[in-house]
């Protein structure tokens, strides 16, 4: 591990540096129902350096994709980004215009979606779709690459990913899951993306394919030196992955940390029964779940989104909604039980 | 002891090689003899990747594909010989339960639906007032209160529950075999567990024996007895989840165990494995079809198929890497399995 690391981290061969690539201030996202306004994503602040893989974990509906889809501008209406600023190597993306949007998504922030299968056009070789992005990000002084140069930069992106070039010329029903996966990576690195935000890319995929394209997902991203934001809910996928991660519950983003200490010593409640529940190789014993359900986002309860679930809830936790509070290097809770812990 | 079903030398191949074919065969399951006892109710669980042909094996279990070679029979009748009864009675006795519970449901019906349905088809109760005992029942079995989960429309339910619905519903006709493919891997890690408890106590509490097809082996390890292991239609280890998970043999199973991420950061993958090559037919590979992939792989290994070797009495390994342990002797893999009352024993061949 090398000591220049701006963060801690277990991983072989990250390079992190010191240098803010993303940084989310106060980002909140509504959507206006009849039921009231739903607060999908709540007031939530997190920063990741150069080079650092940030996991956002939650169950279904936590707000994690709605985070995702409001980082890449994509959020549809009757959703809205209602405050907050989005920091991408300084420059704020929730203030450009929808051209310059649509300019900086590929080359400067790109997405892995979830279910590749479905993000593929079915009636397009898959050549075509690799570079289709690439051709429509051509500025008025470039000219249109020949079709030599262009088959070189698919062979390129196809191998990178661990495709044979072949694959060039197949239809997406001719791929399997795994292989269609890797497409999307393709088309997702074609620009050099600073920061590549991956939506669950392996839910729909079994284990050893899953590892495979995780790998190489990294390998990637350390090859560009890019960031990465991996969205999902598998804690395991996390700890193998990550350097960092952020747990969202009901919209609010309620821990963040170093992977290896959140995992080892987890704060929030919520964070403590989802890494309690996991099933384990090493034993067998009785499933935990964590009791109740989610709130409803139009009805959320006046204190903590979690007090109702929580085994250590106390008389607080259901009249004041829990401030966010830094309890050490690159460590947030949003939790009344640590306010004595909180530094500055 | 009474046999609820059995495969026989079960093969299913599906694409051809001749004028009309494309020159791709799959051999989804490769002459696989096994046994599902009644008497002894287990959870056994069939486990590969995708390909693997373990939805194949799932398929022919449930009588909705027919053996290309190779003979199914339900308590011990020819399954293409049964009578229109007999069949009928089969499709009651083992139930499936399947990956995707939001489109089991029909979105114009109440969940009521699918409880009221399976009653009127078999005649399970005679008056309205049994129906509604019968019903609410099963949802208290599965964990669910009925107050809470009648008179409502699927999308009103949360992914967990309608899954847990459709456990109760499978229950309802009181089958003997419950399979359940990739019941769990739709729904939030948090609610698998409620799920996976419910069909553990299905098995124990009223004897009903288990299938549970997966690519996850860390719940397969939490709950089932036994495990069979599949890679491209071949059974390539089998036995109790004790002796294979903590020990696997064969190395496509050591893979898979190797790949599953596990919750510690400090303890992270190796290198990338290879990948699978899909361009060959089944039928060009005359050795181990894991050969191209295989990290220990021999001469042999690319010409001859491996037979099945007894590693002890509760597992068994198709590879080469153990040919001095004895081959089995009895094709039925099942064999090595073991239930709480541990009658069966497999018994090795002299070497």
């Amino acid at each position: 591990m090398s000591t220049e690391q701006a963060i801690e981290t277990y991983r072989e061969g990250a390079r992190i540096s010191d240098v803010d690539a993303l940084v989310v201030d106060g980002l909140s996202v509504y959507y206006e129902t009849e039921g009231g306004t739903v607060k999908a994503c709540d007031d939530v602040t997190f920063t990741l350096k150069q080079g650092e893989r940030f996991a956002l974990v939650g169950e279904s509906g936590s707000g994690k994709t709605t985070l995702a889809m409001a980082l890449m501008r994509l959020t549809r209406p009757p959703g809205h980004i209602a405050k907050g600023s989005v920091l991408l190597y300084g420059h704020d993306l929730t203030k450009l215009t929808d051209d310059e949007m649509r300019k900086a998504r590929l080359s400067e922030i790109a997405l892995v979606p979830q279910g590749a299968m479905n993000s593929l056009n079915p009636i397009m070789r898959i050549g075509k779709q690799v570079v289709d992005g690439l051709l429509d990000h051509l500025t008025d002084d470039q000219s249109t690459p020949g079709k030599e140069e262009l088959d070189d930069t698919v062979r390129d992106l196809l191998t990178r990913v661990g495709l044979r070039p072949g694959v060039a010329r197949l239809y997406p029903h001719e791929l399997s899951g795994g292989m269609k996966q890797r497409v999307a990576m393709a088309i997702g690195i074609s620009l050099q993306p600073k920061l590549i935000i991956a939506d669950e890319p392996t839910s729909a995929l079994d284990v050893v394919v899953q590892r495979q394209i995780m790998q190489t997902l990294g390998r990637l991203q350390e090859g560009l030196d890019a960031s990465i934001m991996l969205v999902g809910h598998d804690m395991g996928l996390v700890a193998q992955f990550a350097d960092t991660i952020g747990v969202m519950y009901a919209g609010k983003l309620v821990e963040v940390g170093p992977v290896e200490e959140v995992f080892s010593d987890p704060k929030h409640p919520y964070t403590k029964l989802l890494i309690g529940s996991l099933p384990s190789l090493q034993e067998k014993r009785e499933f935990l779940g964590i009791p109740g359900l989610p709130p409803e986002l139009v009805a959320l309860p006046p204190g903590c989104a979690f007090a109702d679930r929580c085994p250590s809830s106390f008389d607080r936790c259901s009249v004041d909604i829990p401030e966010k509070l830094n309890i050490g290097s690159r460590r947030d809770v949003a939790c009344h039980l640590y306010e004595g812990e909180a530094q500055s | 002891m009474s046999t609820f079903l059995e495969l026989d030398h079960v093969t299913k191949t599906f694409g051809s090689e001749g004028m009309f074919g494309n020159g791709m065969v799959t051999i989804a399951v490769d002459d696989v003899s096994l046994t599902i006892d009644e008497d002894e109710p287990s959870i056994t669980t069939v486990a590969g990747e995708s390909g693997s042909g373990k939805t194949t094996l799932s398929r022919l279990l449930l009588g909705s594909h027919v053996p290309t070679d190779g003979r199914m029979l339900y308590r011990g009748k020819d399954f293409t010989k049964l009578t229109s009864r007999e069949r009928r009675n089969f499709r009651r006795e083992i139930q499936p339960i399947f990956q995707d519970p939001f489109e089991s449901y029909n979105p114009f019906y109440k969940v009521d639906h699918v409880l009221d349905a399976p009653i009127q088809n078999f005649k399970l109760a005679s008056s309205d007032r049994e129906k509604k005992r019968m019903i609410e029942d099963a949802l208290e079995m599965v964990g669910l209160v009925p107050g809470e989960t009648l008179g409502r429309f699927p999308h009103q339910l949360s992914g967990g529950q309608r899954q847990r619905v459709m456990v109760a519903r499978a229950l309802l006709l009181k089958p003997r075999v419950i399979l359940a493919d990739e019941p769990v891997s739709m729904v939030d890690a948090s609610l698998r567990a409620t799920i996976l408890d419910s069909i553990r106590r299905l098995n124990r509490d009223l004897g009903i024996s288990v299938v549970y097809v997966t690519h996850d082996l860390t719940t397969a390890y939490q709950i089932s007895d036994n495990i069979l292991i599949m890679y491209r239609g071949t059974i390539v280890e089998a036995g109790t989840v004790d002796e294979v998970i903590p020990n696997p043999q064969h190395p496509y199973t050591q893979l898979l165990i190797e790949s599953i991420p596990q919750p510690d950061p400090k303890n992270r993958w190796g290198s990338e494995p290879p990948q699978q090559n899909w361009d060959t037919s089944d039928t060009q590979i005359a050795g181990c079809r894991f050969a191209d992939r295989c990290p220990a792989v021999m001469d042999e290994c690319r010409t001859t198929k491996p037979p099945q070797y007894l590693i002890n009495e509760h597992q068994l390994t198709a590879c080469f890497l153990h040919k001095d342990k004895g081959e089995m002797t009895n094709p039925d893999i099942t064999s090595t399995f073991q239930t709480e009352s541990e009658t069966i024993k497999a018994v090795p061949a002299k070497i």
